[in-house]
C-alpha cells in the first residue's frame, strides 16, 4: 500500500498534539509522585516512557493501514484476544492465583486491555451493515451480545471488574449510537435490571465489599472507607493552586492507595490544584469532543462506529476514574487514559487513538 | 470500495448532538466536584492532610470460646498489654526508643529491628514492639508515658487455653495470617498481623470463631492526641463452639498416658461424637497465641516424636491383631469358616520359605474361632486368612471404613491403606503373593490404619454395624447462648455383616477381656463388662527375631506399637475407645490399662446406675481406685 500524499495533508495533527500533551503530563505526574519511592529495578516513569514509545509506534502503524482493511480481520483479532484471555485464565487456574498477564520475551501485558480494542473492532464490523428502516431488533442483536458476554465472562473470572464494566458501557453506548428499535431497547433495560443481581454473585468478596462500603463507608473504616477519605483529602488539600511539583504529601507518604493507577487523579489534584485538574479535564473534554466529530464526519458506517466505540471507551475510563477519585463512585479499578501507570493500558489507549487518527485522515477520501 | 453514501451518514447527526450534551454534562459534574472539594472544602481537607491527621485504631473482636460438652470453658480470651511505637513520631524524638527499650529491658537494636520488620505500612501506623508485657512493665510505661511521645500501649484480647496442653491437637492453634491466606481469603477483613486459626478446631471453625473486628478512624492533633473520632465500628465477638469432648474423660486419658507417646480416641458408639482425643506428645497452644519464638518452633518440628501431628487422625500404623476382627468376620460371612472350625497352632506356621510365628512360643494347640480371638492366636488366623483370600479380607476392611478418611472435620486426616490384589498390581505392578495374605490376616504388611479408623471399627462392632461420622463439635452458639448451628449425628452407612456374625464377634471380644488367658485382661472392670481386642503392630521385621524377654533391651524405636480397642458396657455400649501406644510393646500390657481408665471414668460419670448395679462402690473415686489396684495385682 502506498501512502497517499493526501493522507499527510489530512493528518490529524491536533489529535496527535493533544495526545502527546496529555501523555507528557502523565509522565511528569508519575515522576513527581513516585520519585521518592524506593523501587527495585527501573522507576515507574522510565518504564512508562518506554511503553509510550512502543505505543506511539503502534499508533502510527495502525493509523496508516487503511481502516477498511480491518473489516476482514476484525473477527480474527477478536478471536485471538479471546484465546489470549483464555490462556491467562487457564494459566491462572493452574497456578491457583489471579492471573492477568501474558509474558512475551521481556514484556508482559494484560490481554484484557487488548480485548477492549478488539471488542470495539468486532462491534463495528457487525454494525457496519445497516439495519432495516426501523432499526435493529433483539434478534439481530444476538451476535453482538455473544461478542460481549464471551470476553466479559472470562474477564469477570480473572477477576477484573473494571474492564468488564468498561466492555458493558462501551457496548451499550454503541447500541445507542447505531439504531436499535425502541421496544428492543426497553426490553434490554428491563432484562438488564433483572440480570444485575445475577452479576452480583459473580463478584469476589472483596469487590462486593468495595461496592457496599462505597454506599456505606462506615462499614469498613479501616479498609476501603479509609482509601476513600484519603483520596478526598489528597484532592481537596491541593486547593486552587496545588502544593506544587513533587510536594504532594498524601501521595509521597503513601496515604493514597494505588496512587499510580486508580488514584492518579487525586495525586495530580493534590500537586497541581484546581488549576491543574481543570487543565487536564479540559484536555480530556476536547479530546472526547474531537473524537465525536471524527465519528460523525466519517464517510462510512464502519469508520463512524469504530471511532465512536473508541471515544466511548476513553470517555468511560476518564469519567469513572475521576468520579472514583472524587468519591462519587465505588473503587472498581479503572485507570485514567494516558495518565495512569501501566503499559498495557497505555498501549491500548494509543491503539484507540491510532484508530481515531486513521478514520480522521480518511474523512475526505473515497 | 464501498459505495459512497453521504446521505446515510446523516443518521448519526442527531445522536452526535446527544452525545455532546451527555459528555458536556458529565464533565460539568466533574468540574463541580472539583470545585466542591478543592475550593469549598479545600482548607478543611488541607488541614487534615498536614501531617495527615487521620489515624486508624484497630479494635479486634474477641474470639469465640471453646467449651466442652458440659459447657466448661476450654479456650477463652484474656487481656494482653501490647507496646507500640509510631516511627513517624520517633523522628522528632529519637531518644524515645532507647528509653522504652530501657524500661522493657530490650536492646536498642532489637527495637530498631522490630520497627523495620514491617515493610509496607501505612504512615503513622503503630508498630508492635512487645506484646503481653507484665504488670510491672505496664506500670513503668504508664508512669513515664508523658515523656514518651510516639509510645502507645494498647490492650488486646489474647487467646488463653485454660488447661494448657490438654487436647491441644483437637483445639489446634492460631498464627498470624500469611500472604496466601490473605490473597485466597473470601473475607477481606483479614489484615496483616491478624491471628487466624491454623490447626484443629481453631482452623476448621475459624469463620464461626473469629467475630467481626472493629476499629475507628480518629483525627489527632500535632502531638498525636485524639481530637475527634471520625468513623468507628464496634467489634462483635465470635461465636462459641461447643465441643463433644468431656473434660473429665479427656483429663483422665491424658494422665493415663504418663510419658508414653501415642494416641487415644474415645467416642460414643451411638452417635460418633468424640469424647476424648489425645495425641502424645502434645504441645502448648498458648505458645502460638503469643507468636511462637523460632527456637520453640524448631524444637517442636524437630522433635522425633512429632508433637505437632495429631496421631489420632494423622498417624498411620498397622493395626496388628485388632485386624483379626476383620479376618474373622470375612471368614464367617463368606462361609469359609464357622464358629466350630478348628485349626492347630504349634507356635510356628511354615509357609513358602518362611516361618510365620505365633506370639506364644509352643503354640495354642487346637482351637476354634472364639478362643483364637480371645487368646489372639496368630497361627489360627494365618490359616483363616489364606483360605479367605486377600480380596475378601480387603472387602470387609473397607466395609468397616478402613482405607478411607472417616471425614472427621479436622485438618490433615490420613486415609491409611487396605491392600488388595488390584491395589498392589496398580501401585507396584507385581502380583500379590499369598505369603502377604498371611501377614495381612493378622494386620501386618502393607495394611495401615489411623486410631480414629479403628475407633470407628470398634464402634460399628459395638452398635450393630452402624458407621457414624466422628464429630468433634456439637454446636455453635452465639455469645447469648443461642444455638446457631447444630451438628446432628450422621450415619454414613451400615456394614453389610449379619447380626449373627456380629454378635459372635462381640462375645469373643467380651471373652478377650474377661475370660482366662484373654489378652485384654488388663482392661477388665468389676463394674461393667468391657469388650476389647489387643493388637501389637510390628515396627521392624527384626522385632520378631528378638527372643521373648529381650524386648526391654531393644532400642525404643524398634519396639512394637501397642493397640487396644474396646467398648463398654458390652450389653449397651456407651463408649468406644481406640488406644495406640507408640513403641509400647505388647498391646494388652501397654494400651489396655489406658483404655480401662478412660472407660471407668466415663461410666462413673455417665452411667453411674449401671455401674453401681454391678456392685461397684457408688460412684466414689476411692472405690474406683481400689478396683484398679486390685486389678493390677
Amino acid at each position: 500500500m502506498m501512502i497517499d500524499r493526501r493522507l499527510l495533508i489530512h493528518f490529524d495533527w491536533t489529535l496527535l498534539g493533544m495526545t502527546l500533551i496529555i501523555a507528557s503530563i502523565g509522565i511528569l505526574n508519575l515522576y513527581s509522585i513516585t520519585a521518592g519511592e524506593e523501587v527495585s529495578g527501573t522507576p515507574f516513569y522510565l518504564k512508562q516512557i518506554l511503553w509510550l514509545f512502543i505505543g506511539l509506534t503502534l499508533m502510527v502503524a495502525i493509523a496508516f493501514v487503511e481502516y477498511r482493511y480491518y473489516l476482514d480481520f476484525a473477527y480474527i483479532v477478536y478471536a485471538v484476544a479471546l484465546i489470549l484471555l483464555l490462556g491467562v485464565l487457564g494459566y491462572g487456574i493452574m497456578t491457583s492465583g489471579a492471573q492477568r498477564w501474558v509474558r512475551i520475551g521481556g514484556f508482559s501485558f494484560q490481554p484484557s486491555e487488548f480485548v477492549k480494542i478488539s471488542f470495539i473492532l468486532a462491534l463495528a464490523r457487525f454494525f457496519q451493515r445497516p439495519p432495516h428502516r426501523e432499526g435493529y431488533s433483539l434478534r439481530n442483536l444476538a451476535l453482538p451480545f455473544i461478542l460481549l458476554f464471551l470476553p466479559m465472562g472470562l474477564i469477570l473470572k480473572q477477576p477484573d471488574l473494571g474492564t468488564a464494566i468498561i466492555l458493558l458501557l462501551v457496548f451499550f453506548s454503541v447500541l445507542l449510537f447505531v439504531k436499535v428499535r425502541w421496544s428492543s431497547l426497553l426490553t434490554l433495560v428491563f432484562a438488564g435490571a433483572a440480570v444485575l443481581p445475577l452479576l452480583w454473585t459473580f463478584l469476589k468478596e472483596y469487590q462486593k465489599k468495595r461496592i457496599i462500603t462505597f454506599f456505606n463507608p462506615d462499614l469498613d473504616p479501616l479498609g476501603a472507607g479509609y482509601h476513600l477519605i484519603q483520596s478526598k483529602i489528597a484532592l481537596g488539600s491541593g486547593g486552587i493552586i496545588g502544593k506544587g511539583f513533587m510536594k504532594g504529601t498524601q501521595s509521597k507518604l503513601g496515604f493514597l492507595p494505588e496512587q499510580q493507577t486508580d488514584f492518579i487523579f487525586a495525586a495530580l489534584g493534590e500537586e497541581w490544584g484546581l488549576i491543574g485538574a481543570l487543565v487536564v479535564v479540559g484536555l480530556y473534554l476536547t479530546l472526547i469532543l474531537w473524537g465525536l466529530r471524527i465519528a460523525v464526519n466519517s464517510k462510512d458506517r464502519f469508520g463512524a462506529i469504530l471511532a465512536f466505540g473508541v471515544v466511548a471507551m476513553l470517555f468511560w475510563h476518564i469519567f469513572i476514574n475521576i468520579c472514583m477519585a472524587l468519591g462519587l463512585m465505588p473503587v472498581v479499578g479503572i485507570p485514567l487514559p494516558l495518565l495512569s501507570y501501566g503499559g498495557s493500558f497505555l498501549v491500548c489507549t494509543l491503539l484507540g487513538i491510532g484508530i481515531l487518527l486513521n478514520v480522521s485522515m480518511r474523512r475526505y477520501l473515497f | 470500495m464501498m459505495e459512497l453514501n453521504t446521505q446515510r451518514m446523516e443518521e448519526f447527526k442527531g445522536r452526535y448532538k446527544c452525545s455532546v450534551v451527555f459528555v458536556g454534562s458529565a464533565f460539568l459534574l466533574i468540574i463541580i466536584g472539583l470545585w466542591y472539594f478543592q475550593v469549598i472544602k479545600g482548607s478543611e481537607l488541607r488541614r487534615l492532610s498536614e501531617n495527615n491527621r487521620i489515624r486508624i485504631l484497630e479494635n479486634p473482636a474477641d474470639r469465640g470460646m471453646l467449651l466442652d460438652r458440659k459447657e466448661r470453658i476450654v479456650a477463652q480470651n484474656r487481656p494482653s498489654f501490647e507496646v507500640y511505637l509510631v516511627p513517624e513520631d520517633l523522628k522528632a524524638n529519637p531518644e524515645v526508643s532507647a528509653q522504652v527499650g530501657e524500661l522493657l529491658g530490650m536492646g536498642e537494636n532489637e527495637i530498631k529491628e522490630r520497627l523495620q520488620s514491617i515493610k509496607k505500612r501505612p504512615p503513622f501506623k503503630p508498630v508492635k514492639i512487645r506484646s503481653d508485657i507484665d504488670w510491672n512493665e505496664l506500670a513503668l510505661l504508664e508512669t513515664n508515658r508523658v515523656h514518651l511521645p510516639g509510645l502507645i500501649v494498647d490492650v488486646r484480647p489474647k487467646r488463653a487455653y485454660n488447661y494448657g496442653e490438654l487436647a491441644s491437637h483437637l483445639i489446634g492453634y492460631l498464627g498470624e495470617v500469611d500472604e496466601n491466606e490473605l490473597k485466597g481469603s473470601k473475607d477481606i477483613s483479614y489484615r496483616m498481623g491478624t491471628l487466624i486459626g491454623k490447626y484443629g478446631i481453631e482452623y476448621r471453625w475459624e469463620s464461626d470463631l473469629k467475630g467481626v473486628d472493629g476499629g475507628k478512624q480518629i483525627e489527632v492533633d500535632a502531638l498525636g492526641r485524639e481530637v475527634k473520632p471520625l468513623r468507628s465500628v464496634e467489634p462483635f465477638p465470635g461465636n462459641n463452639v461447643v465441643l463433644t469432648i468431656d473434660l473429665d474423660v479427656q483429663m483422665v486419658a491424658e494422665e493415663a498416658f504418663q510419658d508414653k507417646n501415642g494416641a487415644l480416641i474415645a467416642l460414643n458408639p451411638k452417635n460418633g461424637r468424640i469424647l476424648a482425643m489425645v495425641s502424645k506428645p502434645s504441645f502448648d497452644p498458648a505458645l502460638f497465641a503469643r507468636n511462637i519464638l523460632p527456637e520453640e518452633w524448631r524444637s517442636l518440628v524437630e522433635n522425633p516424636f512429632h508433637p505437632l501431628q495429631n496421631k489420632g487422625i494423622q498417624g498411620q500404623y498397622p493395626p496388628g491383631s485388632v485386624f483379626k476382627i476383620i479376618t474373622a468376620i470375612a471368614g464367617l460371612e463368606s462361609g469359609i469358616i464357622t464358629p466350630d472350625t478348628q485349626f492347630n497352632c504349634s507356635g510356628v506356621f511354615p509357609y513358602g520359605n518362611r516361618d510365620f510365628r505365633c506370639y506364644k512360643e509352643g503354640g495354642h494347640g487346637t482351637l476354634s474361632l472364639h478362643r483364637a480371638l480371645v487368646e489372639s492366636c496368630d497361627v489360627f488366623f494365618y490359616q483363616v486368612g489364606l483360605k479367605v483370600g486377600v480380596d475378601r479380607i480387603a472387602h470387609y476392611a473397607n466395609e468397616f471404613g478402613l482405607g478411607r478418611k472417616t471425614g472427621v472435620l479436622l485438618p490433615h486426616e490420613k486415609a491409611g491403606i487396605v491392600p488388595s490384589t488390584s491395589w498392589k498390581k496398580k501401585l507396584m505392578g507385581v502380583p500379590w503373593y499369598s505369603g502377604e495374605t498371611v501377614s495381612l490376616s493378622v494386620g501386618q504388611g502393607y495394611l495401615s490404619t489411623t486410631p480414629i479408623q479403628l475407633a470407628m471399627l470398634i464402634s460399628a462392632v459395638a452398635n450393630g454395624g452402624k458407621l457414624y461420622l466422628p464429630q468433634a463439635v456439637e454446636k455453635v452458639e452465639n455469645i447469648y447462648g443461642k444455638t446457631l448451628k447444630e451438628y446432628a449425628p450422621v450415619e454414613m452407612g451400615r456394614v453389610n455383616v449379619s447380626e449373627k456374625t456380629l454378635s459372635f464377634v462381640q462375645e469373643a471380644l467380651v471373652g478377650a477381656v474377661n475370660e482366662p488367658h484373654g489378652t485384654g485382661w488388663a482392661a477388665a472392670l468389676k463394674g461393667a463388662k468391657v469388650a476389647g481386642k489387643t493388637g501389637t503392630a510390628q515396627v521392624v521385621k527384626m522385632a520378631k527375631d528378638f527372643k521373648k524377654g529381650d524386648t526391654a533391651r531393644m532400642p525404643l524405636r524398634f519396639r512394637d506399637h501397642a493397640w487396644f480397642v474396646a467398648y463398654a458396657p458390652s450389653e449397651d455400649p456407651v463408649i468406644a475407645v481406640a488406644v495406640l501406644v507408640e513403641h509400647g510393646g505388647f498391646g494388652g500390657a501397654a494400651s489396655a490399662p489406658i483404655a480401662k481408665k478412660v472407660i471407668e471414668k466415663f461410666l462413673s460419670l455417665e452411667a453411674p446406675s449401671t455401674y453401681q448395679m454391678a456392685g461397684s462402690a457408688p460412684g466414689a473415686p476411692e472405690g474406683v481406685k481400689k478396683l484398679e489396684t486390685n486389678e493390677q495385682e
